[in-house]
């Protein structure tokens, strides 16, 4: 227990919550039926206004800052969906991101929880060691190796947070592992826009097809797309998990990677990634030499799906006849309130019918590296988020986010094609079949 | 055993909570003015595990306060100090959805809105909306017969709930009204509907679903005058139009919403008026512009009718979070709940106002015109030191409702907050008799204790057997 005396109660006197955040809830409880872990277990201290209340009491020192807390905060999934919700506008999003490094300052994680986090911040953030990983993931099943474990019962033995990565994993093809845009596509007709691809990094390995679909589909609308070389992560799933400096660290490097691309528009199609660099100049605020760059960086970050909304259509579409279901990314509604975009952008293909998803405001359970370690809470959201999508009975489902992607596709059971809205988009501007273009 | 051990085998180490940190999320509801933190939380994950919990509660004298979605605004969930809290945001299962004899049959902490969520597919919905209708629970809405907007013509919760399963004080599951509506002998549904979980914990509900209506209009009409407004809606009802409702917000009121969402409302306007009307589409359309006739009548400045469902929709969703979206112009407030014979609406408008004033606090006013239930905002600033002044303020506001003919409170209930001032509507004979009943239920005073009942009857002293009065003991009056 850590207790620190001053006007910031429990917490220490870097960035704690601010107490006028903390006035702003009204305890109306308006918050409840969007959260999703208040959703699962109906534990008010597991809900946003218990979160709240529980930041509240610590900001007023009647609380420490111990594992009791750091539990509740860990549970938050950082959807936002209160943050919509909230008919009193409290800022959430900013009570969390103060409170989260706090936590990780002050509460020693167990051993079992700084092993998991080692391991995924040592691989997810570097595409290299993520494609040998996923490469290794890919014999496991092409060797049998993967029905061989689950029928000797050997992965049920696993801990939860291993079995949860070993159920995430898609079936990729080894090609499209080491599928990457070319570093510059040029425009198709006049020049609109010098955009700037991010790659992510699970994005590029895993969804690198995704990717070679966005630079197609922006070239055709008139950008000509750079993907500048050497770009390292972007520092999302750190920022997220509460590690301010690490993503600090990224997001200065990220920044000077970028600026060489002199570009009008960094482009990103990960809505995690997203709205991480939009936040980028509250990051670095305190770093004169960044903080200036760092928010002309921030306001030329778009999402491909609002870039795209944002740009009158230029190539012709064609039909690509499917009922879809577009899946919100919490990132994107809720982070970057981009709810209208992808949806308009969907349903001006011809012969798609755009259908809603019931309960669409719930979190599908990905969140980052929530998945793998709160992999009880995570899996329920995700077999509650698969029932509501087949209740929708659509042909394809799309959302605009690589966790939600891996998180929806393993637990829907039928054979439902899965896709980022772009590739529909590219699949329409290009003519041919949604099968194929994804080929 | 001790109690909290006899609870924690019944329930399970996972469903209970003891933990002191943990506790204090529980220790208000949507009124965080009254604060206690109590000693235990449970959990109960079925009408057995309620029934246990309460057993042991009744076999140790240990008070319990059962707990919805914690959203009531007049204290009524507020835990007790020595006692428990028995939340209910485990049962949350539709159990069924008869469209055939137009009834659901849910358990307590599925939402308002969820149940008509699940009778949509039938065309069906559930009449009864408060505000909080998305986060707030039936069992919450039977203990305080919650209202809403839709009241006016539909009528409150009372009126929709057929049966309910109910634990009573000694653990008893049993089980009052039925599948008919019409039942003989005394109506003990009716007696638990809206008693505030002073005689015992619902832990099912058997609801009455209405088919939609054919056609749905709604207005806005901006009025120049607060007064032009309250005698508009007495002009409608006296017309003999019963609209589905009738909703008046004050130009702070939509100052708050306009800060909150994406309002609809004129931001200059002294009061806007919503009307609804619902039913056969002939009818509605014809109703609906004798509506705006008599709303031009009384000075009129606008009229803003929903184009389309959307439009309709941003009207409801503005109303509807208005109370919390007070939290965007004041640092604090509270929100009273009181009800005046409708045609005097006017009147205690202009009387509220002239209090304000003198009180130097600012009060917005959204209300249900319809039925007369003032939802008074008095607006304040706990840092600035108005606290004392805003809640005499409010409270004489309610009492100002008894005076002009009208009632204490209209659905938020009596709870915590209001005990204090039962006697100004009630006479001692009344509250004798009502504690007579809640004693019937719950003899030993461990329902929800400290809430309706003035303590002692006049502040202190807990509700308990029934002792005869001194005029009863003098012989100069008698039980009947």
């Amino acid at each position: 227990m850590v207790l620190i005396p001053g006007d910031t109660g429990s917490f220490d006197a870097h960035h704690p919550p601010r107490r006028e955040l903390l006035d702003d809830c009204v305890h109306c409880g308006f918050c409840l039926p969007t959260c999703p872990t208040y959703a699962v277990d109906g534990e008010e201290m597991d809900s946003p206004r218990g979160r709240i209340y529980l930041i509240d009491l610590a900001q007023r020192g009647e609380i420490p800052l111990d594992r009791t807390l750091a539990g509740h905060i860990d549970s938050c999934l950082g959807c936002l969906a209160c943050v919509p919700a909230c008919p009193s506008g409290v800022q959430y999003d900013l009570l969390l991101a103060a409170t989260r490094p706090q936590l990780e300052r002050h509460v020693p994680r167990t051993r079992r929880e700084r092993l998991v986090r080692r391991a995924i911040f040592a691989v997810f953030p570097y595409p290299a060691r993520m494609r040998a990983a996923a490469l290794l993931g890919v014999l496991y099943r092409r060797l049998g190796l993967r029905a061989l474990a689950h029928r000797l019962g050997l992965v049920d033995r696993l801990p939860a947070e291993l079995r949860a990565a070993e159920d995430l994993l898609p079936p990729v093809p080894v090609r499209s592992l080491f599928r990457r845009p070319p570093p510059i596509v040029p425009a198709v007709g006049e020049r609109r826009l010098r955009v700037a691809l991010l790659e992510g990094c699970a994005q590029r390995v895993l969804f690198g097809d995704v990717n070679a679909a966005t630079a197609r589909v922006l070239a055709a609308e008139g950008c000509e797309v750079v993907v500048p070389p050497g770009q390292r992560c972007c520092g999302a799933l750190n920022l997220h998990a509460g590690l301010e400096d690490d993503a600090a660290a990224r997001a200065r490097r990220l920044i000077d990677t970028f600026e060489t691309a002199r570009a009008d528009v960094v482009v990103v199609n990960v809505a995690g990634c997203g709205s991480s660099m939009k936040e980028y100049d509250r990051l670095l605020a305190d770093d004169p030499a960044y903080a200036e760059r760092a928010a002309r960086f921030a306001a030329s970050v778009r999402d491909v799906n609002e870039l795209l909304a944002e740009l009158e259509p230029r190539a012709p579409r064609h039909p690509v006849r499917a009922k879809v279901a577009y899946h919100d990314a919490c990132h994107l509604a809720n982070a970057q309130r981009i709810r209208r975009q992808p949806r308009d952008l969907l349903r001006a293909v011809p012969g798609i019918e755009l259908t809603d998803i019931p309960d669409a405001e719930i979190c599908c359970g990905s969140a980052g590296i929530y998945n793998l370690v709160q992999p009880r809470t995570a899996e329920e959201l995700g077999r509650r988020k698969a029932a509501n999508i087949e209740a929708a009975e659509p042909d394809v489902v799309a959302t605009a986010n690589a966790g939600c992607l891996l998180q929806v596709r393993r637990f829907l059971s039928a054979d439902l094609p899965l896709v980022h809205p772009i590739e529909i988009l590219d699949a329409s501007i290009r003519g041919v079949p949604l099968e194929r273009a994804r080929r | 055993m001790s109690w909290s051990a006899e609870l924690t085998e019944a329930l399970g180490r996972a469903n209970v909570i003891t933990d002191p940190a943990r506790l204090r999320t529980y220790e208000c509801d949507g009124l965080t003015g009254y604060r206690v933190q109590p000693a235990m939380v449970v959990l109960p994950r079925s009408a057995a595990e309620v029934a246990a919990a309460v057993r042991v509660c009744a076999r140790h004298g240990v008070p319990f306060v059962a707990r919805g979605a914690g959203t009531g605004l007049s204290g009524g969930a507020l835990p007790v100090a020595d006692g428990i809290v028995i939340s209910l945001q485990k049962l949350r299962r539709v159990v069924e959805v008869d469209p055939v004899n137009l009834r659901a049959v849910v358990e307590p902490g599925v939402t308002n809105l969820d149940i008509s969520k699940a009778a949509a597919p039938y065309g069906l919905y559930y009449a009864p909306d408060p505000s909080s209708q998305q986060v707030c629970t039936i069992g919450g809405n039977v203990a305080e017969n919650s209202g809403g907007a839709h009241c006016l013509k539909y009528g409150f919760t009372v009126n929709h709930v057929l049966a309910a399963e109910v634990v009573l004080a000694d653990g008893t599951v049993t089980t009052l009204g039925g599948d008919s509506a019409q039942l003989p002998g005394y109506d003990l549904l009716g007696a638990f509907i809206g008693s505030e979980g002073t005689l015992g914990i619902v832990t099912q509900v058997t609801v009455r679903l209405l088919a939609k209506p054919a056609a749905v209009r709604t207005m806005v009409a901006d009025f120049a005058t607060v007064a032009g407004a309250g005698d508009a809606v007495t002009g409608i009802i006296a017309a003999g139009i019963v609209p589905a409702a009738v909703e008046m917000l004050d130009n702070l009121a939509i100052q708050a919403v306009a800060a909150s969402t994406e309002s609809v409302y004129t931001p200059d306007t002294v009061a806007a008026l919503v009307v609804e009307l619902d039913g056969p589409p002939d009818d509605v359309a014809e109703q609906f512009d004798e509506v705006q006739e008599i709303c031009r009548e009384h000075g009129c400045t606008k009229i803003m009718v929903a184009a389309d469902a959307e439009q309709r929709r941003l009207i409801w969703t503005g109303r509807k979070a208005a109370f919390a979206a007070v939290g965007r112009i004041s640092p604090d407030y509270f929100v009273q709940d009181g009800v005046v014979p409708r045609g005097r609406l006017a009147e205690v408008l202009g009387r509220i106002a002239a209090m304000a004033d003198d009180a130097g606090i600012r009060v917005a006013n959204v209300f249900h015109a319809g039925d007369g239930n003032l939802h008074p905002l008095v607006l304040y600033s706990e840092a600035d030191g108005e606290h004392d002044r805003a809640e005499r303020l409010s409270t004489e506001i309610a009492e100002l409702c008894v005076e002009l003919g009208g009632s204490l409170s209209g659905e938020h209930g009596i709870g915590a907050d209001k005990a204090c001032s039962m006697p100004r509507m009630f006479g001692e004979d009344d509250l004798a008799t009502m504690l007579r009943l809640r004693t019937a239920f719950d003899p030993d005073g461990l329902c929800n204790p400290g809430k309706v009942f003035p303590t002692p009857r006049l502040c202190g002293e807990r509700p308990g057997k029934y002792r005869p009065h001194p005029l009863e003991e003098a012989g100069v009056i008698e039980r009947l």
